[in-house]
């Protein structure tokens, strides 16, 4: 490693053995969850409750002629039967999505996707309401469907949001950045210019937990609770006053633990919806646990854009531009989870990690009759979809110049003096040393060697007589700059709540902490990573510090945990409120010790006397003064604890190079990943151990990306991908052991320097990949995933469309 | 949750008791062995038995032996069990290599040969093997016991010559002398489906030819997973490049691969001839006892 780690801030261990404050230490969730003792949603059971289950649309696009209800309400578990129409009495058919739009909660007029909700039917258990479904009659009058979003906008496309005043065709909206003029001046006069469309096809993020709810309208109090796999609590419980017109301290959301979410916890789901109108119809908890099907066809997938990206240079590899056209496929329902200005995400981040002074992107949205959503997966708003297209862009360039694709992004990257830096689309990148990450990678990965090897192993697939089946290697690089932490509020907010977290720091008089966040742990480690943070500020030891989370009425208000933005905005709050009681803490001592607070100085975890050391107050000792007799300074409050919300200046931006090493079977189109070399910045790690660990669950989403996740539909609309028998999710098999590697480049606004890297990998890795399977069969490009198929069909020069059926 | 459709459920002691169930409760019954095709079925509400018997407690049916010159596997025989039996491992490297590409170890735990071969998926990777193999089954009944050639067993996708009433206990598998097997898979990821998959086993005779040879193939529409003209073709001829290359060629043309989002046609035809050839030269390679 050419870079050190930041040492804690001392090398004593806890009680229990753990660091006192950064460090590598075991997750204090794993005790149960490796146990199978976590509880999650589908674990509750209330007295009386009921359970509800969702009548799908067969169809993509069909209307609705009648629905025959009376066969289900005759069954005799079944309790209620909710459509549409019941809806509309309630004015609860139709629900606000995050973009403006909206969406059915049951399909009232027409059904505009394959998995569309119809019916919901509450039962006395899960079998009966999953048996009353079939015996709901419904008559669909079959309309053509959207299904290819390149044929969205043609002049005959169905028009699909006819629900829609005046509306008369698919388009959502035209969104720009950058400066075009700019980038025709550029492109006018350079070098060279390559042009190249390319897909980042539909996938999803396919948590292993699916979404639920349990809801509980309590008939006497008048309060609503509402246990629910949600990423943001909070958000969740303002939406659900907003919609239903509850009186939000009447809402009580508690999220339990959380198994993933990667972002398909984010949004709103018509059964969350649905569980609380079967509560209040029935007066008694009703659970909706969706199953993988319904999980893969009707929640929030990600991605969906076609791009045509188009890079200037000079001829020695100078980039001097890059534009792009994306028309992006967002479903039947402008569903997406986003902050609002931003109706790309942040896809304008593309120019990426390099320095060239004209980009500009147009960014056409459109309906199709395919499922909502469209950020999510780990996504950080589109970073993933930016980085993909630059770094495809500049391999594409590399191609063209014959020019090595380390060399050529060496070449352009960013230099450390330029930060901070100021994209040409107006994002400020807070700090970085790109060329110190490639070096550290091409040095993991020795990428001479690989180089030659490779040169070795082309020449002698070159002689006559070479083995066929000799595999084909390739070599492929991405370099990464992400974007994560959102806010600043005055710029981003969702549904008008602006991107700021509450903390509250709660110090006991024994002193030992609570610390109640607004963001939710999908399974992250929050309740780890959050003690230690504390733990490097105060030294109380991390097992000492309880992380509260994921329940409206025990934490405070915030925007919760999607875009990377735990440990960047609410880390942060931790820590301001750390240092907060550390300071009250020295008022304290000092009254104690009867002295000045000027005359303190800091040990972790103990003030002490300037000149004798031995004269001090620890934290618990400080603690248990703070709730005593002992009188305290004039305006100075007994207890120890802090409030805050922080509300960040600016993202951060986490960056990194990754190498990946494939050998691709010539006469089968079957990839293996040999060797996948990570080197990540995040700025300094809190728990090392929690960083790998996120870092190769992103890994392997950025191979399964690659190589086989992807949803397409059939010229009729039918969902191709509604298991995990035809939507593959990576195993331990395709994954090399991964080779990681790390340099350190502290945030300069945040209070401890951290970046925050739970979507590094996932936005990292697949360009990595992709460009060394291309590298491999030495094509510009094709697009993703190479399936065995995808591979040969690229080989012989006639390449699958991944977002269409395989006819 | 994913939930079945209602069904009622037996279980049986012994074969005997097994087929009267199946007689008792007519066509609409289904045995249930491992489960691992049947209940993702059930649960999807694609298959809606009335009722399932339950033959995992039929220990005498879990059975890998050599008897004369064959080798009998029982019905109850479990995916690991193949996977890992040496007396399979002595005669027909086949058995181990499309094994351990099926499914997972969770999967190989519980899912057995005989439940393989009646749930008669297209995409069964035994069924190729036990055609290359040109093996048999036995299917019992109240009117005793039958065999049937592996070459008369499949009817179409999901349904064999199992009839109503009836068991599948055994299968068996000649054994041969001077041979090498081998089987070759291509799937999009661990634990999926084959794109396509082929085995074969060839037997040198005295003069160094081939003297007898068997191809199995799956996922593409292969009549009876087999392919008799190229095995015909290679029958008594010397085992050379071109003969070689001749079989695959007829094999990729002869089968009727569907497009689906594992492949389009012509890559699947391809790829029946690649995997063809590859698993008839190592299973030369090893029938001379080399490396392969």
């Amino acid at each position: 490693m050419t870079a050190t780690e930041i040492p804690p801030p001392d090398a004593a261990l806890s009680p229990a053995g753990n660091p006192l404050g950064f460090g590598r230490m075991l997750r204090k969730e794993d005790a149960r969850f490796l146990r199978g003792q976590g509880h999650y949603v589908d674990d509750l059971r209330l007295p009386g409750m009921l359970h509800g289950a969702i009548l799908r649309s067969p169809y993509a696009h069909a209307r609705i002629v009648s629905i025959d209800t009376s066969a289900a309400e005759a069954h005799p578990k079944v309790k209620a039967v909710i459509t549409g129409a019941v809806l509309e009495t309630l004015n609860l058919a139709w629900m606000p999505t995050l973009s403006g739009d909206v969406t059915a909660v049951l399909a009232t007029d027409k059904v505009r996707y394959q998995g569309q909700e119809v019916a919901f039917v509450v039962a006395e258990d899960e079998y009966s309401a999953r048996d009353a479904l079939e015996l709901i009659d419904v008559e669909y009058d079959p309309l053509p469907a959207v299904v290819d979003a390149r044929h969205a906008l043609d002049p005959d496309a169905p028009v699909i949001r006819d629900d829609l005043e005046g509306r008369t065709d698919n388009h959502i909206y035209d969104w720009e950045a950058g400066d075009a003029a700019a980038c025709e001046e550029v492109f006018a006069k350079a070098e060279v210019v390559v042009a190249q469309d390319m897909i980042y096809p539909r996938v999803h993020p396919a948590p292993m937990e699916t979404c639920g709810s349990v809801a509980h309208m309590d008939p006497v109090t008048g309060k609503l609770t509402v246990w629910t796999t949600t990423q943001a609590p909070h958000a969740h419980r303002t939406v659900y006053a907003l919609v239903a017109g509850l009186p939000e301290h009447k809402i009580q959301i508690i999220s339990p633990d959380i198994g993933g979410g990667f972002g398909n916890k984010v949004g709103i789901y018509p059964g969350y919806v649905l569980s609380i109108v079967g509560s209040i119809v029935t007066k008694a908890p009703v659970k909706w646990m969706e199953d993988r099907s319904e999980n893969l066809m009707s929640t929030s997938f990600a991605r969906d854009y076609h791009m045509h990206g188009e890079i200037a240079a000079t001829k020695d590899g100078k980039i001097l531009g890059l534009r792009v056209n994306v028309l992006a496929d967002h479903g039947a329902f402008n569903g997406v989870a986003q902050p609002t200005k931003f109706p790309a995400g942040f896809f304008h981040i593309f120019t990426g990690s390099y320095d060239y002074p004209a980009a500009h992107c147009k960014v056409t949205a459109v309906y199709t009759n395919k499922a909502l959503g469209g950020v999510a997966y780990a996504c950080s708003f589109r970073i993933t979809e930016a980085v993909y297209l630059v770094e495809r862009m500049v391999d594409c360039l590399a191609f063209e110049l014959k020019m090595d694709p380390a060399e050529l992004r060496m070449k352009n990257l960013l230099r450390p003096e330029q930060f901070p830096y100021t994209t040409p689309t107006g994002w400020e990148y807070d700090s970085g040393n790109y060329p110190a990450a490639l070096d550290e990678a091409k040095r993991i990965a020795g990428y001479d060697e690989l180089r030659r090897e490779q040169a070795e192993r082309r020449a002698a697939a070159a002689e006559p007589g070479a083995d066929p089946a000799a595999p084909l290697m390739g070599i492929g690089i991405s370099f990464f700059t992400e974007g994560v932490g959102a806010g600043p509020r005055k710029h981003m907010d969702i549904l008008g709540l602006g991107m700021a977290d509450g903390c509250d720091l709660r110090v006991h008089p024994t002193g030992k902490a609570q610390l109640r966040l607004s963001v939710q742990t999908q399974g992250q480690g929050h309740e780890t990573t959050f003690a230690q943070i504390v733990s490097h500020v105060l030294g109380i030891p991390p097992e000492d510090i309880e992380v509260i989370h994921g329940d409206t009425d025990n934490t405070p208000f915030g925007l919760g945990t999607y875009g990377s933005r735990s440990t960047p905005v609410s880390g942060a709050a931790a820590a301001v409120a750390a240092q907060r009681v550390k300071d009250k803490a020295r008022i304290v001592a000092a009254a104690a010790l009867e002295c000045s607070p000027d005359d303190l100085e800091w040990e972790h975890g103990r003030w002490y006397v300037k000149g004798d050391p031995s004269k001090g107050q620890t934290m618990a000792e400080i603690a248990m003064a703070s709730h005593g007799s002992l009188e305290l300074p004039e305006g100075v409050e007994g207890h120890l604890d802090a409030s805050v919300v922080y509300n960040p200046p600016n993202l951060t931006y986490p960056f990194g190079c990754y190498i990946a090493v494939v050998d691709v079977d010539p006469q089968t189109g079957q990839v293996k990943v040999r060797r996948f070399i990570a080197v990540d910045d995040c700025g300094p790690r809190i728990n090392p151990m929690i960083v790998e660990g996120q870092v190769h669950g992103g890994l392997a989403d950025g191979v399964g990306m690659a190589l086989m996740e992807v949803i397409a539909f059939d010229s009729d609309g039918n969902n191709l991908g509604g298991s995990f028998m035809d939507y593959l999710l990576p195993t331990s098999m395709e994954c090399p052991s991964w080779e990681l590697g790390q340099t350190v480049t502290p945030s300069p606004h945040h209070p401890i320097g951290v970046k925050g890297v739970g979507e590094s990998a996932t936005v990292g890795s697949p360009a990595a990949v992709v460009n060394a399977v291309l590298d491999a069969l030495q094509l510009r490009h094709a697009d993703m995933p190479f399936t065995p198929a995808a591979t040969w069909r690229a080989m012989q020069g006639r390449p699958l469309r991944p977002d269409l059926a395989i006819e | 949750m994913q939930t079945p459709a209602p069904f009622e459920y037996e279980r049986a002691a012994s074969v005997e008791e097994a087929i009267a169930l199946l007689t008792r409760h007519g066509p609409e019954a289904r045995l249930i062995a491992g489960g691992h095709s049947l209940l993702p079925m059930m649960k999807l509400r694609l298959a809606r038995p009335e009722t399932l018997i339950d033959i995992n407690g039929l220990a005498d049916l879990d059975y890998i032996r050599v008897e004369g010159d064959q080798i009998a596997i029982g019905a109850m025989t479990r995916h690991a069990t193949v996977l890992e039996s040496a007396v399979l491992a002595e005669h027909y490297r086949i058995f181990a290599e499309a094994e351990r590409v099926i499914a997972d170890p969770i999967v190989r735990n519980r899912g057995t040969v005989g439940g393989s071969l009646c749930q008669a998926d297209p995409s069964e990777d035994l069924s190729a093997v036990f055609a290359a193999l040109r093996g048999q089954v036995v299917i019992r009944s109240v009117e005793g016991a039958r065999t049937v050639d592996l070459g008369n067993f499949h009817r179409g996708p999901y349904e064999t010559a199992v009839g109503d009433g009836e068991i599948l206990v055994e299968v068996r598998v000649p054994i041969r002398t001077r041979t090498g097997s081998a089987y070759e898979k291509v799937e999009r990821r661990a634990g999926d489906w084959s794109v396509a998959a082929a085995g074969a086993f060839v037997q040198f005779g005295d003069d160094g030819s081939i003297a007898d040879v068997g191809i199995g193939i799956t996922a593409v529409g292969a009549e009876h997973f087999t392919c008799a003209p190229a095995e015909d073709l290679l029958r008594g001829r010397p085992p050379t490049a071109e003969a070689i290359e001749e079989a695959a060629a007829i094999c990729a043309a002869s089968c009727h691969p569907s497009a689906d989002q594992r492949g389009p046609v012509d890559y699947k035809r391809h790829l029946v001839g690649v995997l063809v050839a590859r698993a008839l030269n190592r299973s030369i390679a090893r029938a001379r006892g080399e490396a392969a």
